[in-house]
């Protein structure tokens, strides 16, 4: 290397060449980067497909699925590949790969990750990842399995073709990419603290994400491991989930859901971490309880791993595994509760001020309410046997980890963009958009409570006209959504383009985590020169 | 490169790397080609992809070796990081063979078990002969766990000949092992696609056996290293590495002897 390029090296916002910044890099804050922007590709694609659903569902009836030409299959399709790249490919880089990637090491005082190439082969495993979904859904007639794969169904005898194996190699892959960021998080967490900085210094987001990482590397592999045995199952004539020579499907779904459900509190817990940040930055105090709420967290962690069973209860447990399972389930609510009210504490007597990143923390808290008392219902093993399979779950589900967990990126958005771009984002156009969203999605969801309590059944493109008039308003909920997530397009074109400027720590003195001590944008560089924690408050 | 006393701080700051983008396209032809074998039969894409797999590993590790060998990178602070990152990579591993394991338990246990009648194995299966080969291996692989930390004894006092024939010994009980397990392989009564019993015993113990490859190969690169003087009583992380790989590998296949050979037999009446 050159003694001009060396020099170089000092400054510390010296960037390298365009292929080599964004194909080869191992900086933190450009691969942070790359997952939002992939995270909003796929949202955009998994977006269109929900609302080609919600078109399809506006009425009774079929309206657009081509039954002709194996429609119905199309539809499971679009189910699936919905609920994939939903979870996959635009929560968990989002929050994870994006928010974590760009604020764990400028919160905790590290100059950059722990393994900065294995960072950046997490995101191109991701965008393999992604390659495979989507060829997974347009190759043969693809999977219409819903994104739980349970064999028989996603066997070869009623998924003959490449689709299954594309979508099973698609998630092997981004499980790769997945477990390699959460050790790359926990190292760094663990190994790379400022001084001064301990454990219990960190915000709550750090902590967020170290739980996270640590879900991630106990959960994903037990998924590849049961992905693996349906690939031989599917291939080369293994029996582990056919249960003509020994073999048992519910193998499939205690596997599955030993990550799935671990896997709901990977998308929320990040979103929990941003939240408290944002609580506490606009109600000008620290948060209420810290230890509390990272210990909350940690709990939600380990009972998350012995509750997955209630996802199943439909298969025939004898009634000791329901009532276990029952109650297992309805113990998180104590952690989860904790975190709710000790956001109210912290806003208690606080300053408060309405910007946009503590509308969305306001209106996250409702939502995750409403999903957590519906989570509660379906938590009795015997009410679930009713609810299973209808839009009661299906409203649920989305209520806690899919609007809500949006929610929480799109706080993390609001809050943090000053910092990453340096711009001001729109003021008014970000709060109409945080209301069109914001109603849009309740006016889509809520209605499915009471479609579902009237029995109307998930993953069906059909139904009877007596269901027809809350679907009608779900699907006007889809159409505000829409003009929402557009909206937000908007308001990020318009912030990268602005003229306005944001001061380093643009949210003032309730602002308190290392993040602000930094210039905005945050240089290529920061912290190298380790910041002093000794001594000083927790960081919330 | 940057040198260490411009940096204020003890980490590592990487600079750019081609791996992981050329690594990850290998994945994608990998997967790819892996599909069109399992629909077509051709495996000529996998192992396209394969290659490229390869050479990334060779490059990207070459990038490491080096990085750890200039004296300046690997700082005792980056080395504790690594030790951190082997250990949760080994940990991932043991959640890998927890999906297997239950797939074993949930088929073998009566109590849980759904589908099968109660015996195991299965009528019909001749399991392998635990107190055979089986219990051969056992021993093999036990005193490979020996010469290994016999080599890990002989680097902390800087003595590289000791350690090379440590390593060496390691590899060459590694290589056996490997051989007897496909001996094994090829002298089994029964084939994977049979049902249950044979489905978890060839994934279960095939997994564990391709663990046994990696970690020979990992064994046999620091066998070279230490011929070429790269580790030091201090600095030795790669071995250290492969020493804890190669503990984990034999972990898994003490349970696996104990539940899969030796208790899994104990239905069979001959």
């Amino acid at each position: 290397m050159s003694n001009e390029a060396a020099t170089h090296d000092h400054h510390a916002d010296h960037k390298p060449p365009f292929f080599q910044r964004w194909f080869c890099s191992t900086n933190h804050k450009d691969i942070g980067t790359l997952y939002l922007a992939i995270s909003m590709i796929a949202a955009l694609v998994g977006g269109l497909m929900s609302w080609y659903i919600r078109l399809e569902l506006a009425e009774p009836g079929i309206q657009f699925l081509d039954v002709e030409n194996n429609g119905f299959q199309f539809y499971n399709v679009l189910v699936t590949a919905h609920g994939f790249i939903m979870v996959f490919f635009v929560v968990m880089p989002a929050l994870i790969g994006g928010f974590g990637n760009w604020f764990v090491p400028l919160m905790i005082g590290a100059p950059d990750m722990a393994f900065p190439r294995m960072n950046n082969i997490s995101f191109w495993l991701l965008v393999a990842g992604f390659i495979l979904l989507l060829l997974s859904a347009v190759i043969g007639d693809g999977p219409g399995t819903g994104w739980t794969v349970y064999p028989p169904l996603s066997n070869s005898d009623f998924h003959p073709g490449p689709s299954v194996d594309f979508g099973i190699l698609s998630l092997h892959v981004a499980g790769a990419s997945s477990i390699l960021g959460a050790i790359n998080l926990i190292v760094t967490i663990f190994n790379m603290r400022a001084p001064g900085m301990t454990i219990h210094r960190m915000p709550l987001f750090v902590w967020s994400i170290l739980i996270t990482a640590f879900l991630l590397l106990l959960a994903l592999p037990v998924l590849a491991g049961a992905l693996t045995m349906l690939l031989t199952d599917r291939n080369f004539g293994t029996h582990f989930f056919d249960a003509g020579a020994g073999g048992d499907p519910v193998l499939w779904q205690h596997l599955f859901w030993f990550f799935g459900h671990p896997e709901v509190y990977i998308i929320i817990l990040p979103a929990f971490g941003i939240i408290s940040q944002v609580i506490s930055t606009f109600s000008k105090k620290p948060i209420f309880g810290y230890l509390g709420m990272a210990y909350a967290m940690s709990a939600i962690g380990v009972v998350g791993f012995v509750v997955w069973a209630h996802h199943m209860f439909t298969v025939g447990f004898d009634v000791d595994t329901r009532a276990y399972f029952t109650v297992a389930t309805m113990v998180i609510a104590v952690p989860t509760g904790i975190k709710i009210f000790s956001w109210l504490a912290t806003m208690w007597g606080g300053s408060i001020k309405m910007e946009v990143p503590m509308l969305y923390a306001l209106a996250f808290i409702f939502l995750f309410v409403v999903g957590g008392v519906t989570g509660i219902t379906l938590a009795n093993a015997s009410a679930d046997l009713v609810f299973h399979d209808t839009y009661f779950v299906v409203a649920h589900f989305h209520y806690v980890m899919a609007i809500a967990a949006i929610l929480g990126m799109f706080c993390g958005f609001y809050y943090w963009i000053g910092k990453m771009c340096g711009n001001q984002y729109p003021r008014g156009l970000a709060k109409l958009q945080f209301w069109v969203f914001f109603i849009g999605v309740n006016v889509l969801f809520f209605p499915q409570h009471f479609s579902g309590l009237a029995g109307m059944p998930r993953r069906i493109p059909d139904y009877p006209d007596a269901y027809s008039g809350w679907n009608y308003v779900s699907s006007v909920g889809a159409l505000i959504t829409a003009v929402g997530t557009l909206l937000f397009f908007v308001v990020l074109w318009m912030t990268l383009r602005s003229k306005e400027t944001v001061a380093a720590n643009q949210w003032g003195e309730g602002a308190t985590t290392l993040e602000w001590t930094v210039p905005s944008p945050a240089p290529f560089h920061t912290h190298e020169e380790l910041p002093d924690m000794t001594g000083k408050a927790p960081a919330e | 490169m940057s040198s260490a006393s411009e940096q204020s701080h003890p980490f590592h700051m990487v600079k750019p790397s081609k791996w992981p983008f050329v690594g990850a396209v290998g994945a994608l032809v990998m997967a790819c080609g892996g599909i069109y074998y399992m629909s077509e039969g051709s495996l000529v894409g996998f192992f396209a992809g394969l290659a490229i797999v390869l050479y990334t590993m060779f490059g990207w590790w070459k990038d490491v070796i080096a990085e750890g060998n200039n004296g300046v990178d690997h700082t005792e602070t980056v080395r504790h990081g690594l030790r951190i990152g082997m250990v949760l990579f080994i940990v991932s591993e043991v959640m890998f063979f927890f999906a297997f394991f239950w797939a074993y338990f949930g088929a073998s246990i009566p109590m849980l078990s759904r589908a099968t009648t109660g015996i195991w194995p299965p009528e019909g299966i001749v399991p392998l002969e635990t107190w055979d080969l089986p219990f051969l291996n056992t021993l093999i692989l036990l005193t490979s766990g020996a010469t290994v930390t016999y080599a890990h004894h002989a680097i902390q006092k800087g003595d590289h000949k000791r350690c090379a024939t440590g390593l060496l010994l390691t590899v060459i009980l590694g290589v056996i092992f490997t051989t007897t397990q496909a001996y094994e392989y090829a002298h089994a009564t029964f084939t994977f696609d049979q049902d249950i019993y044979t489905s978890t015993f060839y994934l279960a113990t095939g997994f564990h056996g391709f663990h046994v490859i990696v970690g020979t190969i990992f064994l046999a690169v620091c066998y070279f290293r230490t011929l070429k003087g790269h580790f030091t009583p201090e600095q030795h992380i790669g071995f250290e590495a492969a020493a804890w790989y190669w503990h984990f590998v034999d972990v898994v296949w003490l349970f696996l002897f104990v539940s899969v050979y030796w208790w899994g037999s104990f239905g069979y009446e001959g």
